[in-house]
């Protein structure tokens, strides 16, 4: 509802976090056409994630995390079904209807104070050790995006850290995919 | 083996199965090849353009006077960064073009190499679709594709851009129809798909008490068995209708039920019943924010129904209460068969008291302007140029500006086709490589670009086209000295500072279509002007006609930026309130 340059009414909805995954032929150009259509049309992209999905080879999955009032999202959705490549578009706004998981490796610095702090959270968290070497260990995370986030908040205020992480990727849940 | 042909060859070869007659392009380095195929053939004219800008305009006036698609052939590079704008125009006006570019040979591309450029990075945004072309066997299906989608849906420019070495290559060609093509890929309207959708919309209709048909573009594209459903619809209906600038002769003005167009500079009456309405019929119309004005105030009280082939216009900027998507002609036949099975029929009663409050809104006479003098109005210009023409098959295109609305008020269309104009992206320029086209698509049809002394020339290059092929288009220019609507903003909102917006050292527009070999013309009186418009018309040449016409005319009505409807100015000495105004003049 306010994407013209004229005055609009006021929003109608708040402000939302979606997810959408994409499906698109897997041909040159595709991730541009959908991040171009974003940035064009003044839209957020949160985080992205591309990558093939079937055996085949022709298709990929796009999984992008935006917000925006559900008009805004929705105009998205009409936008992205434009572009000749997308097969299909789906929100996996609903509460519980989605499962998600994303993945961080984590580069921690461990000196003798912290290291029992260090391992005990790892512990916890079930945090993956990938790499050692002296004073340095990777670690790897995965899961919800808001579980990774604690961990990172948790690690922080214990010792120095570096972090690189995938944004999440999304499927229908279960009870979801039986229904349909 | 032996079946392999060069890609150049199976580009002409995939033309020709198009039914493409004509293209308009533009030699250079990289597409030499397919120059070259095009010299060893007769079946597909090529129109040599003086500027890659004016080929695709001249596609545009092609498609749009025709209904066939436009097919443009430029080199890389330049080739392809001067059609960008026309390629943009095309897709905000949903012109079906194919735009073929030559490119660097493969082993090449990314090397900074001669007349290089990313062409499908930088036409990705305006374009409906694009190729990059890097196996001489998939040429074909391409090309059929692209043909496929630039027509199909919502129509738009389609580009194929073909690496050097691709041309020169040998390969397959498939036919059209062994091509299969993904329904993802397209929009196939099905005719029972919103079946409840449209059941739903035609009850609304019979509900109403003052509905307004809002017709656009679209029932253009549908093609012109839509503006005879359309024509017909509002017919059995009785209701008033107006149109969009894109959507002119869908429904002719001299129909009793038109109100003409609506919008920024559209008709009192026209606007006023969009404000005051109850229901609301937009078919193929996108609520542009030149016909919306400020989205607030906008049609307050009505139920809206939006007719519409792109889902993504459907709540865009209005929210409607019954959307349907579907092409125009099918949507509309389905409409009228269920109001006949129906025996549905609108309270006249109540349809009388609306008519006779859109009677009093036309009393206002709201283009009405002051023609005293022997200097000559624009406006009058326009009239008389259609009081001339009107009895002949006449073409009418134009650039952007005040000439352009004075155009469409003062220009009356019965017929779809027959206008063309850059509505969405307002691009000057556009109006005389358009009508190049459109002379090309119809040799023996009248052409008038009606044509501003600034637009005009923005592509005055294209006079040497027109003279070589002995095209008889006609321009038409209200020569003010002045970017017109830029000095209508600049005194309304600007405080009369007209920057830059006066052009000083304009050429002497009789000389310059004398010097191009064409019939240059001038009416500087009201006594002379009749006489300059008979000459143009009956001279079998290009002709410019230099129309002097008074200087600091403004274009009335107006909603100016930010108001709404029902808050039109008529005159200069009716000013838009201060708070407003200021609002406004951030707006475009």
């Amino acid at each position: 509802m306010n994407k013209s340059v004229y005055d609009s009414p006021d929003q109608v909805s708040e402000t939302k976090r979606h997810i959408l995954t994409v499906l698109v032929d897997n041909e040159p150009g595709v991730l541009a056409r959908v991040i171009g259509m974003f940035s064009g049309r003044g839209y957020n992209i949160d985080s992205l994630n591309v990558a093939e999905v079937s055996n085949d080879e022709n298709i990929s999955r796009i999984t992008i995390v935006t917000h925006g009032t559900s008009e805004v999202v929705s105009q998205i959705e009409k936008q992205l079904l434009r572009i000749v490549p997308v097969h299909s578009v789906t929100n996996l706004d609903q509460e519980g209807s989605s499962v998600e998981a994303e993945v961080a490796l984590v580069y921690i610095y461990i000196s003798d104070t912290n290291k029992k702090k260090v391992y005990q959270l790892c512990d916890l968290y079930r945090a993956r050790k990938i790499e050692n070497e002296n004073n340095t260990t990777i670690f790897e995370i995965a899961g919800a995006s808001e579980r990774v986030n604690r961990f990172i908040k948790e690690i922080n205020e214990i010792t120095k850290v570096e972090i690189v992480r995938s944004g999440p990727v999304a499927i229908s849940s279960i009870q979801k995919k039986e229904e349909e | 083996m032996n079946n392999e042909i060069t890609g150049a060859e199976i580009v002409l070869k995939s033309l020709a199965e198009q039914g493409v007659e004509v293209v308009f392009g533009y030699p250079g380095g990289a597409v030499l090849p397919i120059y070259d195929t095009l010299f060893k053939q007769n079946s597909i004219k090529h129109v040599l353009v003086r500027q890659e800008g004016g080929a695709i305009h001249a596609a545009e006036g092609y498609a749009r006077s025709t209904g066939k698609t436009g097919v443009v052939l430029v080199t890389s590079g330049p080739g392809a960064t001067n059609v960008v704008t026309g390629l943009t125009d095309a897709m905000m006006d949903s012109v079906p073009i194919v735009c073929i570019t030559g490119q660097v040979p493969q082993h090449l591309i990314g090397s900074d190499a001669f007349q290089e450029c990313d062409t499908t990075g930088i036409t990705r945004p305006c374009t409906k679709h694009n190729y990059l072309v890097k196996d001489v066997n998939k040429l074909s299906s391409v090309f059929h594709e692209a043909f496929t989608i630039a027509q199909n849906g919502r129509p738009g420019p389609v580009l194929i851009d073909i690496p050097k070495d691709v041309q020169f290559a040998s390969g397959n060609y498939e036919e059209k129809n062994k091509i299969i093509i993904p329904s993802h890929r397209l929009f196939e309207p099905s005719p029972d798909f919103e079946k409840n959708k449209i059941e739903e919309a035609v009850e609304l209709i019979s509900k109403a008490k003052k509905p307004i048909f809002y017709i656009g573009g679209g029932c253009i594209n549908s093609g012109p068995k839509a503006s005879k459903l359309v024509r017909e619809f509002i017919n059995i209906v009785g209701s008033p209708v107006t149109m969009t600038l894109m959507g002119l002769g869908v429904v002719g003005s001299s129909d009793k039920n038109s109100l003409g167009m609506l919008g920024m500079h559209g008709m009192y009456e026209a606007n006023m019943a969009m404000h005051e309405c109850d229901v609301m019929i937009n078919i193929g119309a996108r609520f542009d924010d030149r016909v919306t004005g400020r989205l607030d105030a906008f049609s307050p009280n009505s139920k809206k129904i939006h007719i519409d082939i792109d889902e993504s216009n459907i709540n865009k900027t209005i929210n409607v209460d019954v959307p349907v998507i579907g092409d125009v002609k099918q949507v509309v036949e389905k409409m009228i068969s269920i109001w006949k099975e129906k025996k549905y029929k609108i309270d006249t009663e109540s349809l009388k008291l609306w008519w006779d409050k859109i009677n009093k809104w036309k009393e206002v006479d709201c283009l009405n302007y002051n023609n005293e003098g022997k200097q000559i109005k624009p406006q009058y210009a326009v009239q008389r140029l259609y009081e001339l023409t009107k009895n002949t098959k006449t073409f009418i295109t134009t650039e952007v500006g005040q000439h352009q609305m004075w155009a469409a008020q003062f220009y009356k269309f019965e017929e779809p086709n027959r206008w063309l104009t850059s509505g969405g992206l307002g691009t000057m320029g556009y109006g005389f490589p358009a009508a190049i086209g459109a002379q090309v698509g119809h040799p023996d049809a009248l052409v008038v670009d009606i044509a501003g002394d600034a637009s005009i020339l923005m592509n005055i290059q294209e006079m040497s086209t027109a003279v070589q092929y002995r095209l008889p288009v006609k321009i038409f220019i209200l020569n003010n000295e002045y970017m017109g609507m830029v000095r209508q903003w600049q005194e309304l909102l600007h405080g009369g500072r007209y920057s830059e917006s006066y052009t000083d050292s304009l050429p002497d527009f009789v000389k310059l279509a004398e010097s191009y070999k064409a019939v240059g013309l001038r009416a500087k009186t009201t006594d002379e002007l009749d006489d300059v418009i008979t000459q143009m018309i009956e001279t079998k040449n290009t002709v410019i006609a230099d129309i002097w016409v008074t200087k600091e005319e403004n274009c009335f009505p107006m909603i100016q930026s930010g108001s709404a409807h029902n808050e039109m100015m008529l005159s200069k000495d009716q000013k838009q309130d201060k708070k407003s105004a200021e609002k406004g003049k951030i707006l475009v």
